[in-house]
């Protein structure tokens, strides 16, 4: 298990500077820790998209964003993710939360637990499975890739973050 | 009034704002009265205009940031209007053009024959709301909206008008980004 605090003070090294998403619990802790935070702001986003969105403002206008959510808002990101951010070339950090991994999770994870990696590689969208013993070569990817005005995904399963909760 | 008409009465009342379009007719009106580099046309992601302007004021309070939307986009995200309302920046304007209809589709009906979009607007929390119907009350609702502090929102009610032959957006999607940062990282005249 990585402690949230080490990975959000990651991400501030990183230059990421502006947040926002729709909540999990698999990702309480960090969200909390972020929004504790004043140096990092925290936006609340109704639904995925709007967070996607969102995080394309605030790139536009300087920030460095990242977007925090549960793979269950990966369908309503499909249509921003290919329409906007790729064609734009708007990056933003993806960290979403792996519902349904290995199949036993809640009935309403199970489908989309088990497609949510063929989406992203289907829409084009790079990622990376966080392990505790790669997440810094993954950020350090993300980061390239972010440079290159490509959005990235770190996926990240159950138990892979200390909860808030 | 013709949305065409509410257009010519809009761009020339722009100064140096970033003005953030909603895809479709939207995009493409703006574009051919006035092609400007801090005008962002977005093309797809429909609903997400008012999102992408609402990053870009809270990051920006020194911008007047505008965003022109759209009755079908509007409805397609009016949860957005909330986070828009709780975040509550003062800079930012939401003009909705309201066609009562996805014009650019084949003007299909929307739903904001029904549904007064400006009442959401202001039961959500935009500090100023205000319809228009008239072209002629334009100028004046517009400068009025843009002296008191927001979040607000103008809504102008138009007649569907598009013409098909109105040309597209020119520039690539990357292009666009790249000028409207350029353009919003440049010192404010």
């Amino acid at each position: 298990m990585l402690s949230s605090k080490v990975f959000s003070e990651l991400l501030s090294k990183k230059g990421f500077n502006f947040y926002a998403g729709v909540p999990c619990s698999l990702l309480s802790g960090l969200i909390r820790i972020i929004d504790d935070d004043p140096e990092t702001p925290y936006f609340p986003a109704v639904r995925e998209d709007a967070a996607v969105g969102l995080c394309a403002g605030a790139y536009l206008a300087g920030k460095l964003p990242v977007l925090l959510m549960q793979n269950s808002g990966l369908g309503y990101c499909l249509n921003a993710f290919t329409s906007l951010n790729l064609i734009y070339k708007i990056p933003v950090l993806v960290i979403m939360s792996w519902r349904g991994e290995d199949g036993s999770d809640a009935p309403e994870h199970i489908i989309m637990g088990e497609i949510n990696q063929k989406l992203l590689k289907t829409s084009n969208m790079e990622y990376s499975v966080l392990s505790s013993e790669n997440y810094e070569e993954s950020l350090n990817t993300a980061c390239q890739k972010i440079e290159d005005g490509l959005p990235y995904t770190l996926l990240a399963g159950k138990g892979y973050f200390n909860e808030g909760h | 009034m013709k949305g065409t008409e509410a257009f010519k009465e809009i761009i020339p009342l722009l100064t140096d704002e970033p003005v953030i379009h909603a895809n479709g007719y939207i995009c493409r009106e703006s574009f051919n009265i006035k092609d400007r580099e801090k005008n962002f046309y977005m093309i797809g992601s429909m609903g997400l205009a008012s999102s992408i302007g609402l990053g870009v004021a809270i990051n920006r309070p020194d911008q007047k940031t505008i965003i022109i939307d759209g009755d079908g986009n509007v409805l397609m995200s009016m949860g957005t209007l909330a986070m828009i309302a709780a975040a509550a920046p003062k800079n930012l304007l939401h003009i909705v053009i309201d066609n009562e209809a996805y014009e650019s589709t084949g003007n299909q009906r929307s739903l904001s024959n029904s549904v007064s979009l400006e009442k959401v607007a202001q039961s959500a929390g935009y500090l100023q709301t205000k319809k228009v119907t008239n072209k002629n009350q334009i100028r004046e609702a517009f400068q009025e909206l843009m002296e008191k502090d927001g979040p607000s929102f103008l809504l102008i009610k138009v007649e569907p008008s598009f013409d098909k032959s109105t040309g597209r957006v020119h520039h690539t999607p990357e292009e666009i980004t790249a000028r409207f940062m350029k353009s919003l990282s440049q010192p404010k005249n």
